[in-house]
């Protein structure tokens, strides 16, 4: 079986963000970008099917600006198998990069596409369920826990009060919470291996694919700053505070 | 206009996201709300009499049971040619089924909003809540999830809408629901606790979220913890308040051996008192906190419970 892993380049979920002075956005020059880290999860959980001889072959994808080339490497160290970059300048929305990764999945026919549950930039987490739905795929969204048992993959799922189990019919799509793996760091000679593997590079228009934003951004905002409160010194006059003061208790 | 709520349930009514929902619906024009699932006499009845809602929309099939995104999506599919907006609150149901609506209209949706300024201009967080985007939508269909913690909730009675039977047609049976292991707790929900309390990798292990309890017994408090918490496996995950967790905006919050991570903080910053108890006075979560206790936890959480007893 074969495994499509789409993977975003986003900041570096250590960086301090810092809204933009002009209020057109983050500030993302000079700024380290990192693979999403829920895509990371998903490289690993593809990478290890592989290693039990579920999956045949591991094909990573990702979309935007040339430098997403290094977030393939990224994934080809880890142990994917070859890589296809989709160049746009446009500001690549779920939607439109839905109907690329769909018009991929035409061409690839992989078994399984795994992705991570939501990117760490816009936290939208919508791309895995929106591919499902223009494939006609059934899909398994926040895993903690995969199986594949002939045609059927059981998905364990993080739901809001605790784990849901679907069992769904392949092919399929899954997208991942923390606790599905722990994704391995690349070794060095995997990642000299890795510059050897091949990157296809395409557009938006070879797949047929219309990227026209639908969502403008008007503003992005800093969020009202909250300001330290005050140190209290001892338990006795914090139930105090938050009795007379507070009022909360 | 008008706009259609899918609204999640349990046997003590329509949970209280959704009515988040329904509020933040409620601000763009009239408002139906959908219940659908199997046996479903107990949730029409609760949903007809949440206030200001003008229709409810009942699809009892067993295809629906457990809200699965594949039927489900397809039924609001189906519903969604009389409304101008669709919505859900933005929970593991909401954020399962309606992106699969969406791309089924080849429509964008607009993920988690915290405010609405018209039809097609809403504010959602970004960056972990660390930027406030403002964002206008050219789809003619909104497909949207609400940030329960930004819009205060429609009362669970006083309204009294009529409900209709939606005629339920083929619906995909591409996923089968197995099992559920759901946590058991007296407790109130995260999301919908006036208090929360939570502990962090300052608990040192699970065992220590015993101390918890008897400050949350008296404050009717629900427990949360951090992700470092959960990722050290003290507790399971549904325990977790941050961006990758649950988004809480209780009116008293009290942090427990919390650092203060920025993907912590993005889950609570928003509570109206916060209280942080941590034996590191330069912890980033004092610089958010109302209230800041320099305290080793292992003697400030009993005397925080006896404190608590005695007034």
């Amino acid at each position: 079986m074969k495994i499509i892993v789409p993977v975003k380049r986003v900041v570096d979920y250590n960086v301090k963000v810092r809204v933009k002075s002009d209020g057109s956005g983050i500030e993302t020059a000079g700024v380290k970008m990192s693979m999403n880290p829920f895509d990371e999860i998903a490289v690993e959980e593809a990478v290890r099917l592989k290693e039990k001889g579920v999956a045949t072959e591991i094909v990573a994808v990702s979309m935007g600006v040339p430098q997403c080339a290094e977030t393939i490497r990224t994934a080809l160290a880890m142990g994917a198998d070859r890589g296809i970059l989709v160049e746009s300048d446009t500001d690549l929305q779920p939607l439109a990069v839905a109907k690329l990764l769909k018009a991929i999945a035409d061409q690839e026919q992989p078994g399984l596409i795994i992705l991570g549950k939501q990117a760490i930039d816009d936290d939208m987490s919508a791309t895995g369920q929106m591919l499902a739905a223009l494939l006609g795929w059934s899909q398994g969204t926040f895993a903690s826990k995969l199986a594949i048992e002939g045609g059927t993959l059981t998905v364990t799922r993080e739901v809001d009060g605790g784990l849901e189990t679907v069992a769904l019919t392949l092919p399929s799509i899954v997208t991942t919470d923390l606790r599905l793996n722990e994704p391995r760091y690349a070794s060095l000679p995997n990642i000299m291996k890795a510059r050897k593997k091949p990157i296809a590079t395409m557009k938006p228009a070879d797949l047929g694919v219309d990227v026209t934003p639908r969502l403008t951004v008007i503003k992005v905002t800093e969020p009202p700053k909250r300001k330290a409160g005050q140190k209290v010194g001892s338990v006795a006059e914090l139930v105090s505070k938050l009795k007379t003061e507070a009022k909360v208790i | 206009m008008t706009s259609l709520v899918l609204l999640e349930f349990d046997d003590s009514g329509i949970k209280q996201p959704s009515r988040s929902a329904v509020a933040a619906a409620q601000a763009l024009g009239e408002v139906h709300v959908l219940v659908a699932g199997a046996g479903l006499s107990g949730a029409s009845a609760a949903a007809a009499k949440l206030p200001g809602v003008m229709k409810v929309l009942v699809a009892d099939a067993p295809a629906l049971d457990h809200l699965l995104a594949e039927p489900t999506a397809a039924l609001l599919v189906a519903l969604a040619p009389a409304y101008s907006h669709l919505l859900a609150a933005t929970t593991a149901v909401g954020k399962n089924i309606m992106p699969r609506v969406a791309a089924l209209l080849d429509v964008q949706p607009i993920s988690d909003i915290a405010g609405a300024e018209d039809a097609d201009t809403f504010i959602r967080p970004i960056y972990a809540g660390n930027g406030l985007a403002t964002v206008k939508s050219s789809d003619s269909k909104k497909v949207i999830t609400v940030r329960a913690a930004s819009f205060d909730p429609v009362a669970a009675e006083g309204g009294n809408a009529p409900t209709e039977n939606v005629t339920v047609g083929d619906l995909p049976g591409l996923s089968k629901f197995v099992s559920a292991e759901l946590s058991k707790s007296e407790r109130p929900e995260l999301t919908a606790a006036r208090v929360v309390i939570s502990g962090g990798r300052g608990m040192q292990n699970g065992e220590n979220f015993k101390l918890l309890d008897p400050i949350a017994d008296k404050l009717g408090a629900a427990v949360g913890a951090s992700r470092a918490a959960v990722d050290a496996g003290f507790v399971p995950n549904e325990f977790q308040v941050g961006q990758t967790g649950k988004i809480v905006a209780p009116d008293l919050y009290v942090a427990v051996g919390i650092s203060g991570a920025i993907q912590h903080l993005a889950g609570m910053k928003d509570s109206k008192v916060i209280v942080a108890i941590n034996k590191d006075e330069e912890a980033p979560i004092f610089q958010v906190a109302d209230n800041g206790l320099v305290a080793d936890l292992f003697t400030a959480l009993p005397e925080l419970a006896a404190e608590l007893e005695r007034s």
